[in-house]
């Protein structure tokens, strides 16, 4: 942790904005912010930092678009959703379109400083808000018939879900790496792995609430 | 002026700027994808089948609406707008001509039948094609009132809305007419004769004579009543707004002084304009666990002013053994507030099968479990008891510094 990972914060809301960046003062290196998509994109592309910090929900097509404004032209770029919205579709949608986790706005400085430099190490941030709406995906439907043809993709492995679970009552990865008696690197791992999943997984769950929000024909 | 994009499936228009009559081959004809020259040919060659192709297009004529294209038919254009009648009087001897050459022929139904046809589909055209031509009116009418609207439409309207009334009495006296030769060529006028054809003649009379004013008038409430819904929508919105919102944002600023107080404010009117948005698309409150669980803790917050985050996965109808569950966790989530009340406080609520779990957790000073003094008391009785008369369990993990976390199970 010798550096700060360098920042780039967008949100329509200069207010938010401001008050963001006074808490993550000597946290991390805000280089730049944003207020539109279009801003944004240009912003993100020639300042190239770590992790933006991206709201979901903006005028012409929000944080997702802005993933796929940059994504192509800075891969290295990593994406953390920041967001007032709890809704189910809006988290899965932003995560599907490649933000590696998603935090709400209520979230403490501190706090934010460490997811931000999670997601700059290579890690998922899944707030206990996430790990539920992704527990609640994979959930086996009761009464249906189990899903013969769910292949890897579409279902999580009990040690994920337990990883998931112990997200979603709160616990931080490295006291989940001790209840589960597991290294903090295979806590993470599992959580990538989970990530991965809900972003190329064709469950029809998530894929209901990508075509809802247009990411899927 | 071709006003229908091709990307978009385009209405089924009569196209009066491209016409030779009424534009109904042209209209059809860019619908389908078909050259109109084939469609007017095969009209031409019904016509020849006693009259249909006539009847057909007069049809077609009356019910396709005209296109937006401004513009009118060639025969229009060819004859001017004095001409008119000279015209449309030269078709009609025109027409009869060549029925009167099929009946010639023999290619004929019956006289008794296609005079009266005849008469009624000129009649009906007349009086649809100015209940139509109304409903175009007050498009151009619309126009105008917006400013660069054209200057020569004014004069329009005014042509199109004055004959209206004639032509509209001409159609409807064609109708009537029609029905009287019906009835009289077939000798039902006749004072012994069975009445219910007479009847059956005159409800159709009536029927097409009045249609139109019936469609327009249920158009018109349908209208209406959209932009009630949406009235009564908007006034819904700023109703919720103002009672809510406003309200809530006028107590904090009086309250400003207290941080605690405007955070418990702001919290609760979070979590109800949450639940507003949400409303619909969320489980029915009171009637499942998961609404139950997120109600009782809402109570807590507003009467603590402390933060509760709950998270719930799966959900079960809320029956007793639910409800024992939901009391044992405000125990616990009170436990909690009082003890770290300045911590962070989480609840998680999973549903799986007949199982239910909920976890309460907090991030206080924790404390040691096998050394509870007396006054700790209540979680165990409020707790551990309850879950264990309704066949649950309840285990509570801590350790000094590490925070509380209760473990509430129930299964079936």
């Amino acid at each position: 942790m010798s550096t700060l990972p360098r920042v780039v914060l967008v949100d329509d809301h200069g207010l938010f904005r401001a008050g963001v960046r006074a808490e993550l003062d000597g946290l991390v290196d805000v280089v730049g912010d944003a207020g539109t998509v279009g801003d944004a994109i240009e912003c993100v592309v020639a300042a190239e930092p770590d992790v933006v910090l991206l709201d979901v929900q903006m005028p012409d097509g929000g944080g997702a678009e802005v993933i796929r404004g940059v994504a192509p032209r800075r891969p290295a770029v990593r994406f953390l959703a920041l967001s007032v919205s709890d809704a189910p579709e809006d988290v899965i949608s932003i995560i599907r379109a490649g933000a590696r986790g998603y935090v709400t706005k209520t979230i403490s400085g501190p706090e934010l400083a460490d997811a931000v430099r999670r997601v700059a190490g290579g890690d998922a941030v899944f707030s206990p808000r996430l790990a539920g709406f992704v527990l609640d995906a994979f959930a086996g439907r009761e009464g249906a018939a189990p899903d013969v043809a769910d292949d890897e993709l579409d279902q999580l492995t009990a040690r994920e879900r337990e990883v998931l679970r112990h997200i979603a009552r709160g616990y931080l990865y490295k006291e989940i790496a001790l209840r589960l008696g597991i290294s903090a690197k295979t806590v993470e791992a599992h959580v990538s792995a989970v990530l991965r999943k809900l972003q190329l997984s064709n469950r029809h769950e998530l894929s209901r609430w990508a075509v809802q929000r247009g990411w899927l024909e | 002026m071709v006003t229908v994009s091709e990307t978009q499936p385009a209405p089924l228009r009569r196209d009066r700027a491209h016409g030779v009559v009424g534009g109904v081959c042209a209209g059809l004809g860019r619908r389908l994808g078909i050259d109109p020259l084939i469609l007017r040919i095969g009209f031409v060659v019904a016509a020849g089948a006693g009259g249909l192709g006539v009847i057909l297009y007069a049809l077609a004529w009356a019910l396709l609406p005209a296109g937006d294209g401004d513009g009118r038919a060639l025969m229009a254009r060819a004859a001017g707008r004095r001409e008119g009648w000279m015209v449309a009087s030269g078709l009609v001897l025109l027409m009869l001509a060549v029925l009167l050459l099929f009946r010639a022929w023999g290619l004929w139904v019956g006289d008794a039948i296609v005079w009266p046809l005849i008469l009624a589909t000129g009649g009906g055209a007349l009086i649809w094609r100015q209940s139509q031509g109304a409903t175009v009116v007050d498009a151009p009418a619309r126009e105008r009132a917006r400013p660069g609207g054209g200057v020569g439409r004014p004069r329009r309207v005014l042509r199109l809305a004055r004959p209206s009334l004639g032509i509209v009495a001409l159609g409807a006296a064609l109708v009537v007419g029609a029905a009287l030769v019906f009835l009289w060529l077939n000798g039902a006028l006749e004072l012994d004769r069975d009445v219910t054809l007479a009847v059956l003649v005159v409800v159709t009379a009536m029927t097409l004579i009045l249609a139109p004013w019936w469609l327009r008038l249920a158009r018109g409430l349908t209208e209406e009543r959209a932009e009630r819904i949406r009235t009564q929508e908007r006034a819904e919105l700023a109703a919720h707004l103002h009672d809510s919102v406003l309200q809530t944002l006028a107590l904090m600023q009086k309250r400003a002084e207290d941080p605690r107080e405007v955070a418990t404010l702001a919290r609760r009117q979070e979590r109800e304009l949450r639940a507003w948005l949400n409303a619909g698309s969320r489980r029915e409150a009171g009637a499942s666990l998961a609404a139950a669980l997120e109600a009782t803790v809402a109570e807590i917050e507003d009467a603590h002013g402390v933060p509760v985050e709950v998270v719930a996965v799966g959900d079960r109808r809320l029956d007793e053994r639910a409800e024992a569950l939901v009391a044992a966790t405000r125990e616990a989530v009170l436990n909690a507030v009082k003890f770290a009340p300045d911590a962070a406080i989480s609840v998680y609520a999973e549903v799986r099968g007949d199982r239910a779990e909920v976890f309460v957790r907090d991030r206080g000073p924790g404390f040691d479990l096998h050394a509870i003094p007396p006054d700790r008391r209540g979680l165990r009785e409020s707790v551990l008891g309850r879950m264990e008369r309704h066949g649950g369990r309840a285990a509570v993990h801590t350790r000094p510094g590490e925070g509380t976390e209760v473990e509430l199970v129930m299964s079936a």
